[in-house]
């Protein structure tokens, strides 16, 4: 059994001839590693997510999960389709894209009934993933009638239920309140103990060391910076240069004007 | 000069609601409406504890023994019926006359008033100034057009109205509606409020940047181009949706999750339906 999960190969993907959001990029996932991708708006990080979901395939160079390369040729065969499908989940960025069955109970059983499991296994895992995600009381309701934070634990339930060995998350904190957000770090923390593999995108610097072990910063398509968060996060010029921090002039207390690189956190100023 | 003088100088003649306000308000009106029929629909009424397959079918019967009545006492009966139906599941009477009843006498109406003149029968009475002749069989034929579709679509209101969209449609699969007919309605109606508050959300933005009246051309340029906003924001969203379809392993074929039980009270009101439907053939035939 390999203990690498991804392996990307010089990977290059355009949207058309003018737009390249990838532009030859090279890491490798192993196995159990929390991974954070961390990147301004429009650096790549949503694209690499979808072609390690296999959802795009690379333009130039070579994606392999599990030692095998995704391309369209290879997701024709079902066999290999549903292994990869029931072992890889991805939450998308918008609840919404990702919520298209009519009542909560369908949409987390919709992956199940996609692998043809038993329909009465169906029912109890539904039962027992919206107990898990408290979101029981939510069962009969339509998607479009919840709270943000609702739609991001339906969404998770609905992948979970596949209990994937990786999980990618696309900007999992982005337009949550506070407590949904630290539900979702929460979540990212504790899940598998330690057994699978969560990658996840953010420009959210606040969460990134409480969800990785290691970190890659992205920039025009291309990695520019990888490490552990800690040392990542601790590089004001680099955080400064992917636009991840900013410096703008505000007041303080005693009435000064100043300017310097800070992080947001919540709605107070680092 | 304060807000409040500028307030007194101002004209007091009510204005008239711009393409974008009425856009606006229609918009919110559609949601709202969905929001009260989804209250209804959990409301602790008769129609609403029956099994949505058992209303599916039975309203169907009705409706379908209604419309082909050849006897206005027999419509008039179902008509009744409707209204006792409406009463124990609490829908408001105002609602029927607000949704169902004005709408379909106007449309109807249009329709069947032709026929009152060009029925050819016994006159019964002349249209003052212009002479025409109003036949008693065509003011016949018009009260059985309007009558039958009240009654109908007060049927399909109350089905509408006591029943959970979502169980609707498990309901319709059930009933072997082919799987992806039923899906296709599924995404429609759950997307469809996504795109409302889209396009309200872009209304609102245009809204709040907007001093004085558009002049038509304008709003038919606005309302061009927000329809070709929308189409592009759908197509973006359908391409993301299949994706994330795809990613649980979607790959082509449609499965489903069915989960109602019948219970005795839901045979009961099955078979309530099949009387009152099958009465009203019989009657109808007999008269």
């Amino acid at each position: 059994m390999t203990d690498v999960v991804f392996d990307v190969q010089q990977v290059t993907y355009r949207y058309t001839a003018d737009v390249t959001a990838l532009n030859g990029v090279s890491l490798t996932i192993p196995r159990g590693r929390r991974v954070a991708i961390m990147g301004a708006n429009g650096s790549g990080k949503s694209t690499l997510l979808r072609i390690l979901d296999g959802l795009y395939f690379p333009t130039s160079g070579q994606a392999l999960a599990f030692g095998e390369v995704l391309s369209e040729e290879h997701f024709q065969d079902d066999t290999f389709a549903f292994a990869f499908r029931r072992r890889v989940a991805l939450v998308f960025q918008n609840p919404d894209v990702q919520l298209f069955n009519p009542t909560v109970f369908d949409e987390v059983a919709f992956g199940p009934l996609q692998m043809r499991w038993p329909k009465d296994e169906i029912r109890r895992k539904v039962a027992d993933m919206l107990d898990l995600m408290q979101i029981t009381h939510l069962k009969d309701r339509s998607p479009h009638r919840l709270s943000g934070g609702e739609k991001k634990r339906v969404a998770l339930a609905s992948v979970l239920i596949l209990d994937p060995e990786v999980l990618l998350m696309d900007e999992p904190t982005a337009a949550l309140d506070p407590r949904s957000q630290s539900q979702v770090v929460d979540f990212l923390v504790g899940w598998g103990g330690g057994a699978k593999t969560v990658i996840t995108t953010t420009h959210d610097l606040d969460i990134v060391e409480e969800i990785a072990d290691d970190a890659f910063i992205f920039q025009g398509g291309l990695i520019v910076a990888e490490g552990t968060p800690a040392v990542l996060l601790r590089d004001e010029d680099l955080l400064r240069r992917t636009n991840l921090i900013h410096s703008h002039r505000h007041a303080h207390a005693d009435g000064q004007l100043h300017a310097h690189p800070h992080r947001h956190v919540g709605h107070d100023h680092e | 000069m304060t807000m409040g003088e500028i307030r007194r100088a101002a004209p007091t003649r009510r204005r008239r609601k711009s393409f974008v306000e009425r856009t606006i308000i229609g918009l919110a009106e559609a949601m709202e409406q969905s929001l009260y029929a989804e209250e209804l629909a959990h409301t602790d009424g008769l129609l609403q504890k029956i099994d949505p397959r058992v209303k599916v079918v039975g309203m169907l019967a009705l409706l379908v023994a209604a419309a082909l009545s050849h006897t206005i006492g027999v419509i008039l009966g179902l008509f009744a019926g409707a209204l006792l139906l409406a009463r124990l599941s609490q829908v408001p009477l105002r609602t029927l006359v607000g949704r169902i009843w004005v709408p379909v006498l106007l449309f109807t109406g249009v329709l069947a008033l032709p026929a009152i003149f060009t029925t050819p029968g016994q006159p019964i009475a002349h249209l003052p100034l212009l002479g025409w002749a109003i036949t008693a069989q065509g003011v016949s034929g018009a009260t059985y057009l309007i009558t039958r579709v009240e009654t109908a679509a007060t049927f399909s209101l109350l089905l509408i109205l006591c029943t959970p969209w979502t169980h609707v449609l498990k309901a319709l699969r059930v009933l072997q509606v082919p799987v992806v007919g039923v899906v296709i309605l599924g995404m429609t109606y759950r997307y469809i409020f996504l795109m409302l508050q889209i396009a309200r959300d872009m209304f609102e933005s245009r809204q709040s940047r907007m001093v004085g009246r558009l002049t038509g051309p304008d709003q038919r340029r606005l309302a061009g181009a927000s329809v070709g906003v929308l189409l592009s924001k759908s197509f973006t969203l359908s391409n993301d949706i299949y994706m994330a379809m795809q990613s649980r392993g979607f790959r082509g074929e449609v499965y489903t999750l069915d989960e109602f039980v019948m219970r005795r009270s839901d045979w009961l009101a099955l078979a309530g339906f099949a009387l009152v439907a099958g009465a009203a053939v019989i009657v109808d035939f007999r008269f």
